[in-house]
């Protein structure tokens, strides 16, 4: 909290002034929220969110959000995009712009179509000028190298026709995160127009395919939200299938054939090493985290009939939660851990069931003509999500209760829903008939909003994972 | 094209048996599994040396082919019953079986693309299960058999159609040793 410099002294303050104490001081973690000056526009009451509705966002959709390019006080070179920070800091605009445009949720205009700002004006805008450019909202940042390599970026959201700053954020960043920084910015704005919570800074790990269909090479594979840093974890020699990243983004829990059958392995993304999620001797399948972290639930077949289990995530003794005959697979915790939605045909096909985190209290919750799969329980608690199959396989919503069935898409196969940290936007993937080409699509809970994630190769089985602190 | 996913298969077995061990016991890791094609080419080998009439290797993996009415039976969508015709394949299997007794299999399970992923690779495993089953049923002892499941990644039609998906909703029998 030391470093949270008087806001009174920093308004007399010039913004170099202000940013020069503020390298000043240790940065000691990645993304460090860095408290900034305010700008000279007067600040917006806190409450004044657009629209928060989760029905009709359209007010809010169509706003016109002016991204210039955020310039530094000084060019220094820089290992991040761009060699030096004045390329960087279009390059950061860009960010912003991407990610408020690629999911369609407001109109923005980014640095590629809008003239340069100066330094001093990131904390003074020109109002007139934008009012005149029929911006609404606008976006402006600086970037700054500092002594030790890192970067500060800043990042101001203005309402032009008030006139008025509604929100500012600062970020220290190694240069190798500089993206962060920029998502960090877009998280802001969308968070203040939206009244929703954030979802840019965060990363997705699924299957990259290659290959004719009859042979799928299927690679573990991780990228951030918007497709950058993509990284190839396995080699393919053994098929890879169904990850889903820990909390915390250390560990990757997925199927794998590396000994030549299924069965679940952990992955630890900073060491590269693996373990089996159990010694049991049954093929597992369908791996699942706790909202917490703690325990990684897995199903396992013994003798063709497959069962939920849990096991603590430090490894340990399984705990066997479903026992009945048939398939019961899958599983996802409600927000706050209490309950395990999960997939069963023990009913004759397969439907949603809710279960208590102990494995008591079993109850079908869907039922619909056709299949239910694969349900995903939202991180807001308020739906879950689940692959329909209802003659194709559609990605579709449900209250927590089995009510009020709403499908998002309509394509020939389309399957395996992950949410959005916030809630909002599912990811799924989408098989092409004849070919067997994959492809991670996402869409908002309207089902307008649909659009292909890039991935350099074919891919399926996204896994969403949480906000990066 | 179908020998393909057998030879594939084999080969996983052998990585199977150098990475997960068997640690308890060592001194029984099999001997080289034969697939399809290498046992085609011991048999030519053999024959020729040996002067006598070609043909497979008795207990090989081409003598099973060239005994049992089939390797491969078939499923009704989301199913893993043994209907009729799959009964005799499967009778003709452990026929053979009851002939090699030192001979193992496994019963690789397969299904369409119509269904989920998880879903499917547990369906492959009950059907891979129900094939296996009825083996035993006929007097096979249930350590020799092994399954694994494919669940819809590993088509042999490679259609979007009904004949293709008849095709991918299987249970395969490879001979191991």
């Amino acid at each position: 909290m030391s470093r949270l410099c008087n806001p009174q002294s920093l308004l007399r303050m010039s913004v170099p002034g202000a940013i020069l104490s503020i390298l000043l001081t240790p940065a000691m973690v990645f993304a460090q929220a860095q408290p900034l000056p305010p700008s000279s526009a007067p600040a917006a009451a806190d409450q004044q969110v657009l629209t928060g509705s989760v029905t009709d966002d359209s007010a809010w959709r169509d706003l016109g959000i002016a991204i210039p390019a955020f310039p530094t006080d000084q060019s220094v070179p820089t290992g991040a995009d761009g060699g030096n920070t004045e390329a960087l800091g279009r390059n950061l605009a860009r960010v912003v712009f991407s990610d408020l445009k690629d999911n369609g949720l407001f109109k923005p205009t980014g640095p590629d179509a809008l003239p340069g700002i100066g330094y001093a004006e990131v904390t003074a805008p020109a109002f007139a000028g934008w009012r005149a450019r029929s911006a609404e909202m606008l976006v402006q940042g600086f970037v700054k190298g500092g002594a030790d390599g890192r970067l500060t970026v800043g990042c101001y959201l203005y309402d032009v026709a008030l006139g008025k700053e509604l929100a500012r954020q600062g970020y220290v960043v190694r240069p190798v995160e500089w993206r962060r920084a920029a998502h960090k910015c877009a998280d802001m704005v969308y968070s203040r127009l939206s009244g929703e919570s954030p979802f840019f800074d965060s990363k997705i790990a699924y299957i990259a395919e290659t290959g004719p269909k009859d042979h799928r090479r299927k690679q573990l594979a991780i990228m951030d939200s918007d497709g950058a840093n993509h990284r190839f974890i396995t080699s393919g020699q053994a098929t890879a299938l169904t990850p889903r990243y820990s909390p915390d983004y250390r560990q990757i829990a997925y199927l794998s054939y590396v000994d030549g059958r299924p069965r679940i392995y952990v992955y630890d993304v900073g060491t590269g090493h693996q373990h089996l999620v159990t010694e049991a001797r049954g093929p597992t399948f369908a791996p699942r985290w706790s909202p917490d972290g703690r325990y990684i639930l897995y199903s396992m077949a013994i003798a063709g009939n497959t069962d939920i289990y849990r096991v603590p995530a430090t490894g340990g003794q399984s705990v066997r939660l479903t026992n009945t005959p048939g398939i019961n697979i899958g599983g996802s915790y409600s927000p706050d851990g209490r309950k395990i939605v999960f997939e069963s045909d023990r009913g004759g096909h397969q439907q949603i069931y809710v279960m208590n985190a102990d494995g008591s209290g079993q109850h079908r919750i869907s039922f619909f003509s056709g299949r239910a799969a694969t349900p995903e329980w939202s991180p807001r608690g308020d739906q879950i999500a689940f692959t329909c199959i209802c003659g194709n396989l559609r990605i579709a919503v449900m209250d927590p209760d089995g009510n009020n069935r709403r499908f998002l898409t309509d394509n020939w196969q389309d399957e395996a829903p992950t949410w959005a940290p916030n809630g909002r936007i599912i990811q799924f993937f989408r098989t092409e008939r004849g070919t067997g080409h994959t492809s991670i699509w996402q869409v908002d809970l309207t089902g307008r909003n649909e659009r292909r994630l890039k991935t350099p190769v074919d891919a399926s089985d996204p896994a969403w994972g949480p906000v990066l602190p | 094209m179908s020998r393909f996913p057998r030879i594939a298969t084999v080969s996983l077995l052998l990585a199977s048996v150098s990475l997960a061990g068997c640690a308890h016991k060592p001194k029984e890791l099999p001997p080289q599994p034969v697939s399809a094609s290498t046992s085609t080419q011991t048999g030519q080998q053999f024959s020729s040396q040996q002067q006598q009439p070609t043909g497979p290797i008795p207990g090989s993996q081409a003598d099973f082919l060239a005994s049992v009415i089939s390797d491969t039976v078939h499923f009704d969508f989301d199913k893993y019953g043994i209907d009729g015709e799959s009964v005799g394949i499967l009778r003709s299997q452990a026929q053979w079986l009851a002939r090699y007794p030192a001979k193992s299999v496994t019963i690789e399970g397969h299904c369409d693309e119509r269904g989920t992923r998880d879903y499917n690779l547990a369906l492959g495993e009950r059907r891979a299960n129900a094939a296996k089953n009825y083996l035993v049923a006929l007097g096979i002892d249930a350590g020799r058999i092994n399954t694994i499941s494919y669940g819809k990644e590993r088509p042999i039609a490679l259609g979007s159609d009904e004949a293709a998906w008849a095709k991918n909703r299987r249970a395969v029998t490879i001979t191991v040793n």
